[in-house]
């Protein structure tokens, strides 16, 4: 049986179309994906993710023992500092991609896909060395604000000044009189905040933000939508786009792999598959045939398969269709054509520079008349 | 939701409007909602020759592909190509701007097989148990 987050009545009352993700009943969409993604890079659009996981490591040893099992560098993360990165195995294989919120070095919040939720904290509990570790994703619920919008909303709710929270920041306060960790952070490619807050209060904060947000016509939205404004940032989905058998290096992670900041489980086989070069890579694609690419499309070169779709739409920013595929390292530079296979028939594709969607430029002030 | 009474419906959710010998054949306003915002179209050409049930095209939203099936047989006599470079008007406007091809029918007996408006509202039902 499914499980439901705080907010399911809410989503139901508001006509949502609820579909299981990752073991959640969730809202897809409430009035279209098409209108929630667009309001969302236009204004603000308003998720509950209260699905994530939140593994929490305690004690002197926290941060040490967390930098063990996390490919990016902690000591570069300052506390109110959140950072994104992989927890691997010692393959080098990805047991999940994360943020870590580092409150201080004896208290480091984990962020963790939904459908990791219990993965995750078996891992990170049986590896982690003298810290506290604890599973407290039925303790927070989650509320995400995102588009240009969003700050100037919350702000109406909160005495906390948000002009001094920068991107991957965060602090703690009330948001209309719900205590929460107010981040800003996402995973829209926009600017916005995720509140973490008490479950049996996210229905009041829910209303609150929607409220607050009705002049600038903030709109809930679903999963179809972040899923689509992720994409047209590249952003990887855990279990999509990658899973215990591929490496951070491969899904073009590599960014978030310190390999100099001292020891870590999977150092030494990305080490060596770094040394070795990577035989496949995820690169971001656009279709210059007809058709829409899905996940588990067959990626062809000559007409035989080299590689596979792991995610893919049409872009409803930029009417293309894009996506992400595994590709032999030779076809992974930008410019490089293949073809993928959509219902027996071969549509050509082209590897292009990620994010696909970038964010018009404001005009710069004068320069009009 | 809107089930005209001078059409004919499949359990896999096309509609059929009969004018003559032809048979104007889309998705229903069911299929349409449930599908969410198309984005993408695959239609037969004229001249291609449909068995009823078989597939004669794709229509694709933001989530789903789904395919087409001939309520008919028949040949495709006209096809509604401005749909392909619009498929938004499936949702919008499911029954008269949003259909998809003519078929002229090749055995017009099979209309007998297709579901009235009441019995596909009936099959929805059951179908949503």
């Amino acid at each position: 049986m499914a499980q439901r987050t705080p907010l399911y009545d809410v989503h139901v009352k508001a006509g949502a179309r609820i579909v299981e993700f990752a073991g959640w009943e969730m809202p897809v969409q409430y009035t279209g994906i098409l209108d929630e993604h667009e309001a969302v890079r236009r204004r603000a659009g308003l998720f509950d993710v209260s699905h994530m996981g939140e593994v929490v490591f305690r004690g002197p040893k926290a941060l040490e023992s967390l930098q063990r099992l996390f490919t990016n560098d902690l000591s570069k993360c300052a506390d109110g500092q959140a950072m994104y990165g992989c927890l691997c195995r010692d393959t080098g294989g990805i047991v999940d991609d994360v943020v870590v919120y580092r409150r201080s070095a004896t208290d480091l919040l984990v962020c963790v896909n939904a459908a990791n939720r219990q993965k995750d904290f078996d891992w990170l509990h049986g590896h982690a060395a003298g810290a506290d570790v604890q599973n407290e994703s039925d303790a927070w619920a989650q509320l995400a604000l995102q588009g240009p919008a969003a700050a100037a909303v919350v702000q109406k709710l909160t005495a906390v000044r948000l002009t001094s929270v920068g991107t991957y920041r965060f602090t703690t306060g009330e948001v209309a009189g719900v205590p929460c960790i107010v981040a800003r952070t996402g995973y829209t490619g926009e600017d916005g905040f995720e509140l973490f807050c008490p479950p049996g209060r996210a229905p009041a904060l829910w209303g609150s933000l929607l409220e607050a947000g009705a002049a600038e016509r903030v709109v809930p939205a679903g999963l179809g939508a972040r899923d689509s404004l992720r994409l047209e940032m590249a952003y990887r989905l855990y279990g999509s786009d990658m899973d215990d058998e591929t490496t951070p290096l491969e899904a073009g992670l590599g960014w978030v792999v310190k390999l100099d900041k001292g020891g870590f489980v999977g150092r030494e086989a990305l080490a060596r598959q770094k040394e070795a070069g990577v035989p496949r890579k995820l690169v971001g694609f656009t279709l210059t045939d007809p058709g829409i690419p899905r996940h588990g499309y067959r990626v062809l070169r000559d007409g035989q398969p080299v590689g596979l779709v792991t995610s893919g739409t049409r872009s409803p920013s930029l009417e293309i269709a894009v996506g992400l595929a595994y590709v032999p390292a030779p076809l992974a530079a930008e410019g490089s054509t293949f073809a993928v296979e959509i219902r027996g028939r071969a549509a050509a594709a082209r590897v292009v520079k990620t994010p696909f969607y970038s964010k018009p430029k404001p005009a710069s002030p004068g320069a009009a008349p | 939701m809107n089930f005209p009474d001078d059409l004919q419906y499949t359990r896999e959710h096309e509609w059929c409007r009969v004018k003559g010998g032809r048979a104007v054949v889309g998705i229903t306003d069911h299929a349409q909602d449930a599908l969410g915002d198309v984005v993408y179209l695959e239609l037969p050409k004229v001249g291609d020759v449909l068995k009823k049930g078989e597939t004669f095209g794709v229509v694709e939203s933001t989530k789903a592909v789904s395919d087409l099936f001939a309520p008919v047989s028949g040949k495709v006599v006209e096809v509604n190509d401005p749909l392909v470079d619009a498929p938004e008007t499936v949702n919008e406007d499911p029954y008269e701007e949003g259909w998809m091809i003519q078929v002229e029918m090749s055995d017009p007996k099979e209309l007998k097989e297709l579901l009235d408006p009441a019995a596909y509202r009936k099959f929805l039902e059951e179908e949503a148990e």
